[in-house]
């Protein structure tokens, strides 16, 4: 088929950890993002899932270009972004957009929802009615057209993750990465965001990367999920062969650990018990990252890194001893 | 079968003077709990989950008018004299938060903290014995090498294993009533896992009663006895975790079970509408501004819980919706 909309390949973030004792300075990396490879099509929502410090927001954000990436390229829409002149980086933001996770926080609590919405045509130097504008948009995300006169405070959590969304949306983007877009609203309100994102997507046509760590909303929105450990993809593919067919042990693992809202199937299935804490990313274990977790580490896995590979299933993973 | 009744709230009423008027966080919330038993308490952000365990542990700032009657075993809590709340907190009922950085205090080594919550119950406990003791509840919460890790410090800890310290600490005096504030909402899934079992442990071999709170309704189907689903401020659905999952009857809950994303569906059905403001309540049914069974008795007063079959229901018209959902 046609070239994907995001192609990102071997993506490399480190951050630098600076220390200085008095006697002499240290610098140690954080390697957040280790080589990390996907594509995300037109119209289609690639899940971007792991615990916390597997590197999927930093993704989203090195995606974004609102962090300068170590090494690897990312390409949207066929042109590589990165050592393009500023004024050619503008246009291609407009395309892309986020969705933060704390809907009190993204908000300024001094604008009016309104001029908040409308920042993004102001900044891009968008001619026209921008009230017009910013009508339509409340409406789109299920707001009423004169809730554009009010402050942040009068609106509830799920309201205010909406007028997020409808900012994200001002310059019709062609990508919108959503970070954890759900993960602090009661789940009674959960489900009508998530909905709202599909509808939106069914209409509007655009990607979404969706960053979680609740993998049954992941389930329900994505198209393909990637799963993330410590600065690695160590599962990419269909969610139906992720879900159902699990070959990577950390997403078996993962996936075992949710709990289901069901006593009787909660009773009778068997966990995967993890022992201990994901490891620092200041200094990952040699070979495969998982296998200081692993029930199936081997001295291979130490000394050689398993690289993505195809299963049989239709998904890639990189392990010594798949599922 | 149930064991002897540890605690028992009775029409627990919690109002907070604000400087916009009185806001009624608890109206009127029964609960009891058995020796041994695992009690979920589930409901969103402004329930008053954690305000009515707060105001049974007695924690609350003093401009919270608190009514009712908590018996912690056989002791009233409301009232007491602050000596008799010293002995109850920390010996016979603990509690856990969220957040376990903040629970520690992170100038002193863990093994101290432990041992001065033993002291602080049992005066003539050793310094040696009680350092014995600290090492061996490090050990019994599933911290490898506890001899050694008693000696450091809280910033040397992990999140999965801070809040395993701060168990560690809650039952260090057998308390008959461990209560867990979202114990596990601040820690990735594997390690949430973890911390389930570490509480099921210590509720199986220890035979303490545990107070479950939480919003995720996942983690009560896998480790609760009995649940309690809480609304603005009231009960509105109690009963064994089976039956309230199988068949529910408020809709509130019928609703809230509905909205979690399951396999084979294309929408999900979210609650219409948002949480009332408890500043001005509902006279009614604190839910009926958002149900879709809403009739005019369900505005007029605030429907007290009932027997319902094997659950307990604060909705007045159960059985219709019940019989209703049976046939659709």
């Amino acid at each position: 088929m046609n070239q994907p909309l995001l192609q990102v390949e071997n993506l490399v973030k480190n951050f630098e950890l600076r220390a200085n004792s008095g006697i002499r300075k240290t610098t140690r990396l954080v390697q957040a993002v280790s080589d990390v490879s996907f594509s995300v099509d037109k119209g289609q929502t690639l899940g971007i899932v792991g615990e916390s410090g597997s590197g999927k927001t930093t993704v989203g954000r090195c995606v974004l270009q609102l962090l300068d990436i170590t090494s690897g390229t990312i390409s949207f829409e066929g042109k590589t972004l990165g050592g393009l002149s500023f004024e050619e980086m503008r246009q291609i933001r407009r395309k892309m957009q986020i969705v933060f996770q704390d809907p009190f926080a993204s908000l300024d609590p001094k604008m009016t929802v309104g001029s908040s919405i409308a920042e993004p045509l102001v900044v891009q130097g968008v001619a026209g009615n921008h009230e017009d504008k910013v009508a339509s948009l409340l409406e789109l995300v299920g707001l009423a057209a004169d809730h554009a006169k009010r402050f942040p405070h009068e609106f509830s959590g799920g309201q205010r993750q909406r007028v997020g969304i409808a900012r994200a949306l001002a310059l019709d983007p062609a990508l919108i990465v959503l970070d954890e877009p759900v993960s602090a609203l009661d789940v009674s309100i959960q489900a009508g965001v998530v909905n709202l994102f599909g509808d939106l997507q069914k209409r509007l046509g655009m990607s979404y990367v969706f960053i979680a760590h609740d993998l049954s909303v992941v389930r329900h929105i994505a198209d393909r999920v990637a799963v993330m450990y410590l600065g690695k993809i160590v599962e990419i593919g269909d969610k139906k062969s992720i879900y159902e067919h699990p070959t990577h042990p950390y997403t078996k693992a993962l996936l075992s650990a949710v709990p289901v809202p069901n006593p009787t199937i909660e009773r009778s299935r068997s966990r995967i018990m993890l022992e201990g804490d994901v490891p620092s990313p200041v200094n990952p274990p040699t070979g495969c990252r998982f296998r200081t977790r692993c029930w199936k580490a081997t001295e291979l896995c130490a000394s050689i890194e398993p690289q993505l590979v195809v299963r049989p299933t239709g998904q890639l993973s990189a392990c010594h001893f798949p599922e | 079968m149930m064991g002897e009744l540890v605690l028992s709230i009775r029409d627990l009423r919690v109002t907070f003077e604000t400087p916009l008027g009185q806001l009624e966080a608890v109206r009127g919330v029964d609960i009891d709990v058995h020796e041994g038993e695992m009690i979920g308490v589930v409901g969103e952000s402004g329930s008053g989950k954690s305000v009515t365990f707060l105001a049974a542990m007695g924690l609350l700032p003093h401009q919270a008018k608190v009514s009712g009657s908590v018996m912690l075993n056989g002791q009233e809590m409301l009232g007491a004299s602050n000596k008799v709340l010293r002995n109850m907190r920390g010996g016979v009922m603990s509690m856990i938060f969220q957040d376990p950085l903040s629970a520690l205090n992170p100038v002193h080594r863990i093994g101290d903290q432990i041992v001065e919550m033993l002291k602080a119950h049992q005066p003539k406990m050793s310094n040696k014995d009680a350092a014995k003791r600290a090492v061996e509840l490090l050990d019994v919460v599933g911290i490898p090498q506890a001899a050694e890790r008693a000696h450091q410090y809280p910033h040397e800890f992990s999140g999965g294993m801070r809040q395993r310290v701060v168990i560690a600490i809650a039952i260090a005096n057998n308390p008959k009533v461990l209560i867990a504030d979202e114990p596990t909402t601040a820690l990735d899934v594997t390690v949430q896992a973890q911390i389930l079992e570490v509480i099921e442990r210590v509720q199986k071999s220890f035979g303490t009663a545990v107070v479950l709170i939480t919003h995720d309704l996942g983690v009560i189907a896998r480790v609760a006895d009995r649940v309690n689903v809480m609304y603005a401020g009231c009960n509105v659905e109690k009963g064994g975790v089976d039956s309230l999952f199988d068949h529910p009857s408020h809709p509130y809950t019928r609703g809230l079970l509905a909205s979690l994303p399951h396999e084979g569906i294309n929408r999900l059905t979210p609650i219409t509408g948002f949480p009332p403001n408890m500043l001005t309540p509902p006279t009614g049914c604190g839910f009926a501004p958002r149900c879709s069974h809403v009739t005019d008795a369900c505005l007029a007063t605030l429907p007290p819980i009932r027997t319902f079959g094997d659950l307990e229901t604060a909705c007045i018209r159960a059985e219709e919706i019940v019989v209703k959902a049976g046939l659709s």
